[in-house]
């Protein structure tokens, strides 16, 4: 068990660390000359070369790119990852001011995302009529064609500008986060509902369903105490797509509805190039990344006794 | 139930004129069961014999309302103690099932939750069908209770586990408590130990007829091995196509046969046949002190575990195993699962690697041979696989499966030449040029056996090694495999390496045979010898556990088969 526990967040540590590593090569060495991303490229021909120098000298580019990589390192172990470009402010410091909004966005729209889900999964297995079935499993596909600008742009004219229930935008009060989170939890439920319907679907057909049946079970109970839990463990292992549908859904959500946050502070970086912000940006989606992906690892044990038993003891039918 | 009328009661299971159709497309149906009927008393032991496709377990999933749903009952009753149950939803039916007929699955490996604790399955079986709310402590009770019965002597700890900690037999007796915890009149047995190994198969049916002793109820047993069904029957039924085309007390059914596929079924039973087979071709001469074609010396194979805190665990896989095979002759390889045979099969082809140990073919030295010259070796060398329906591609034809290693070593490069040698290879397998162009899912299990024999034969190997070769398909198409192989080998001059679970095959098929467990070799010699005074406890186990064993003779007319059934049930 130790060694397992090891074994994944050594992983998780790796990822993280390969991030910045991979975005410290592509933003600081790769350039030709890293001090002109340092600069509006509007007002690029009118710094003066001892502005230039000045800057060099304060982000370390006249060093070593190894003294600069091994500082930089060191630096963002303590969490600093330098100053804004743009508004000079530290990068830790503004990341931290938008990721509350964001995290509250993001874990809404997952918490109903997965309810989405499930109850698309739950009905298609548990109905007798097949045109519900049908009906039913049409539905993820759907919410993963239909892009998220348009969704948002849709429920944005029918219950803010028609109906008026909501506030178009703005961040303000848990009225303004119901349209965003719905908006973003469409597209993220989708691969997970398609996911669940088919191993909802396989669980329900498999050995120890005959079992139940013949126990005198019926099919609720079926569904909901047999099929329920061994249907749901493939589900966790989608986590890191479903993270990564996250990310990309909030940039967009978070632009329509004007709503600060990680989303649209990435979009602004990569469009003034903030280097140091971007570098920021980066590492706080792979460590996140890494994190999610380390609880999924830690519960699954926990959900499934066959893979605590290889943890443990070391089975011969250890997979 | 009520209803029981004066005089005799009611049966407790009666399927009269039952029709099942599957829809097979728009508006198609095509029958599986078509007008079969059984029925159960009290106290009975009533087997349903067929091979897969006769529609058993069709007609069994209609007597549990377990049908899926592409299935429609067409006409025909079921009745349960004389009360009519055919039209029943699914709510009422879930009243029957586990109240009043048990059901004990085939496969005790998937047939157990294995999220969930044995303990808490057996719980919900008996809450599900106790006619008055207990208390949870009582439910324990009665599941604990219901565990012993099952012979589960360990009930408290078994209680507290999970399926994957018990070994097949013990899930398999996990299963028969789930079965009985509804207290049920009846049970319903669908293949009950075909996955499991013959000396447990023989103690969970032992423990069956023991229960329906003890409890009085009725066991409905279906499966498709003749000797299971002979050995412990009060009567037995033979399906066929969808039909009962025989009926009667196993005694009647021994002593008269009167539907021709009962005689052919009876036939073909490996236990009931006296000795080998002989080649259609006449009667073979046995070679004798005919020189090895093949030998492996104290083979060792361990695989490591991944074990936790850092200790290594090994398991040995073979210990020292030996094995001489004579030219011309086949040499079987027995055990149950676990033994080590089919490790010892695949190190002989050099699948695997020993970790230790030597095999020669010939008086080429084949282990710690370089791919390119293990690749020539193959040549003489050739392998056919357990499961006929996975290990022919199913995007090619016969054709191109029979040809491909042909093309591999570029061996009859002239597409007539090859064609010729194809149909050659397809003819000596009997299949022929009409078979060429299927896919293999056209093609019935027997059939596909036949093409991975004739694909094996392909580059004229000397050794040909199967692995459970036969053990997939049906009684009277392992027959004629079996024949098959015996005629080849005689055509031929091959040497067969043949491993089994089945001691009845062996006794078909070797001249030689290794009986092994554990990764060990318990006992060699030529098959008569080994057959008939087996030296080793564990030979004699395996050949007691063997089914219908109590019907064979060696060579005995049918006189005397019922005579030793007569004697056996005095």
């Amino acid at each position: 068990m130790l060694r397992y526990l090891a074994l994944k967040v050594g992983r998780a540590l790796f990822v993280v660390w390969a991030a910045f590593t991979l975005t410290f090569v592509l933003l600081f060495v790769l350039p030709a000359n890293p001090v002109d991303l340092l600069f509006d490229p509007a007002e690029l021909n009118t710094v003066t070369s001892e502005v230039r120098e000045q800057a060099a000298e304060s982000y370390g580019f006249n060093k070593p790119v190894l003294l600069q990589y091994l500082g930089r390192l060191g630096h963002a172990l303590t969490g600093d990852f330098g100053n804004s470009v743009q508004s000079g402010r530290s990068v830790t410091a503004t990341i931290l001011d938008v990721l509350p909004s964001t995290f509250v966005l993001a874990s809404g729209a997952l918490l109903l995302a997965l309810l989405i889900a499930f109850a698309i999964a739950l009905i298609a297995t548990s109905t007798r009529r097949a045109w519900v079935r049908n009906l039913v499993e049409a539905l993820p596909s759907g919410a993963v064609s239909v892009p998220v600008f348009l969704s948002g742009i849709l429920m944005l004219q029918v219950f803010s500008f028609q109906l008026g229930w909501f506030p178009a935008f703005g961040d303000r009060g848990a009225k303004s986060l119901v349209l965003p989170v719905i908006t973003l939890a469409i597209p993220v439920s989708g691969p997970i509902a398609q996911l669940l319907v088919r191993s909802f679907a396989t669980e329900f057909r498999s050995g120890y369903v005959t079992t139940s049946w013949a126990k005198g079970a019926t099919r609720g109970v079926i569904v909901v105490r047999d099929v329920f839990r061994n249907a749901s463990l493939p589900a966790l292992t989608i986590a890191g797509i479903t993270f990564g549908n996250l990310i990309a859904g909030s940039v967009i959500t978070e632009t329509v509805f004007a709503r600060q946050g990680i989303g649209r502070m990435t979009q602004a970086a990569i469009n003034t190039l903030d280097v140091p912000l971007v570098q920021g940006v980066v590492v706080l989606a792979a460590a996140s990344f890494a994190v999610i992906n380390l609880i999924v690892d830690l519960i699954y044990p926990l959900l499934d006794p066959r893979l605590r038993a290889t943890l443990t003891v070391g089975s011969p039918r250890a997979a | 139930m009520t209803d029981v009328p004066e005089g005799k009661p009611d049966p407790l299971l009666r399927i009269a004129d039952l029709a099942i159709d599957y829809r097979t497309g728009r508006r198609r149906w095509t029958p599986a069961v078509r007008g079969a009927g059984l029925q159960v008393d009290p106290g009975e032991f009533v087997s349903l014999v067929g091979e897969s496709g006769s529609g058993k377990t069709t007609l069994v999933q209609g007597a549990l309302g377990l049908l899926p749903p592409v299935a429609r009952i067409r006409a025909g009753s079921i009745a349960y103690s004389g009360v009519d149950v055919t039209d029943w939803n699914d709510q009422r039916m879930a009243r029957v099932r586990g109240n009043y007929v048990g059901f004990i699955p085939q496969d005790p490996n998937t047939s157990l939750n294995p999220v969930k604790k044995i303990g808490q399955q057996v719980i919900e079986a008996v809450r599900f069908n106790a006619p008055e709310a207990r208390t949870a402590a009582q439910h324990r009770e009665a599941a604990l209770e219901s565990l012993r019965t099952a012979g589960l002597g360990d009930a408290e700890r078994v209680f507290h586990q999970y399926a994957h900690e018990l070994s097949g037999g013990m899930k398999q007796r996990a299963l028969i408590a789930i079965a009985l915890a509804g207290e049920p009149k009846i049970i319903v047995a669908d293949e009950p130990t075909s996955a499991l190994d013959v000396t447990v198969q023989k103690v969970i049916l032992d423990h069956l007829v023991r229960l329906r002793v003890e409890l009085g109820i009725g066991i409905l047993l279906i499966t498709h091995d003749l000797g299971v069904a002979l050995d412990r029957s009060d009567r037995i039924l033979v399906m066929q196509d969808g039909r009962i085309v025989e009926e009667g007390p196993v005694r009647q059914v021994l002593e008269n046969t009167t539907h021709d596929y009962t005689r052919r079924l009876l036939d073909a039973a490996p236990a009931r046949q006296a000795g080998r087979l002989e080649p259609a071709s006449g009667p073979r001469t046995v070679p004798t002190g005919s020189p090895p074609v093949l030998r492996a010396r104290a083979l060792t194979k361990s695989y490591h575990l991944r074990g936790g805190r850092g200790r290594q665990r090994q398991l040995r896989a073979l210990d020292g195993a030996d094995l001489v095979v004579r030219r011309g002759t086949t040499h079987a390889i027995v055990g149950e699962s676990g033994a080590g045979k089919s490790t010892l099969a695949s190190i002989l082809v050099q699948f695997t690697a020993a970790d230790s140990g030597t095999v020669h073919i010939g008086d080429r030295k084949l282990t710690g041979l370089g791919r390119g010259q293990l690749r020539e070796s193959r040549r003489d060398l050739q392998f056919v696989f357990q499961n006929p329906f996975t290990s022919l591609d199913p995007r090619f034809t016969v054709g191109k499966l029979v040809a491909e290693p042909l093309r591999a070593f570029k061996l009859a490069t002239g597409k007539q030449e090859r064609a010729a040698r194809v149909v050659e290879l397809l003819r000596a397998v009997a299949l022929d040029e009409s078979h060429l162009h299927r896919l293999p899912s056209e093609l019935s299990g027997g059939q596909r056996q036949r093409v991975a024999i004739a694909r094996a034969l392909a580059l004229n190997p000397g050794i040909l090694v199967l692995d459970e070769a036969v053990s997939a398909l049906d009684v009277s198409v392992q027959a004629q495999i079996l024949q098959l192989l015996v005629d080849l080998q005689a055509e031929f001059g091959l040497s067969y390496v043949f491993v089994t679970h089945d001691l009845g095959v062996v006794r078909l098929i070797a001249d030689d045979v290794t009986v092994m467990r554990g990764g060990v070799v318990v006992e060699t010699g030529p098959v008569e010898e080994v057959l008939r005074s087996p030296r080793h406890e564990y030979t004699r186990e395996l050949l007691e556990a063997v089914p219908g064993a109590g019907f064979t003779g060696s060579g005995a007319s049918e006189g005397e088969r019922v005579g030793t059934l007569i004697a056996r049930q005095a």
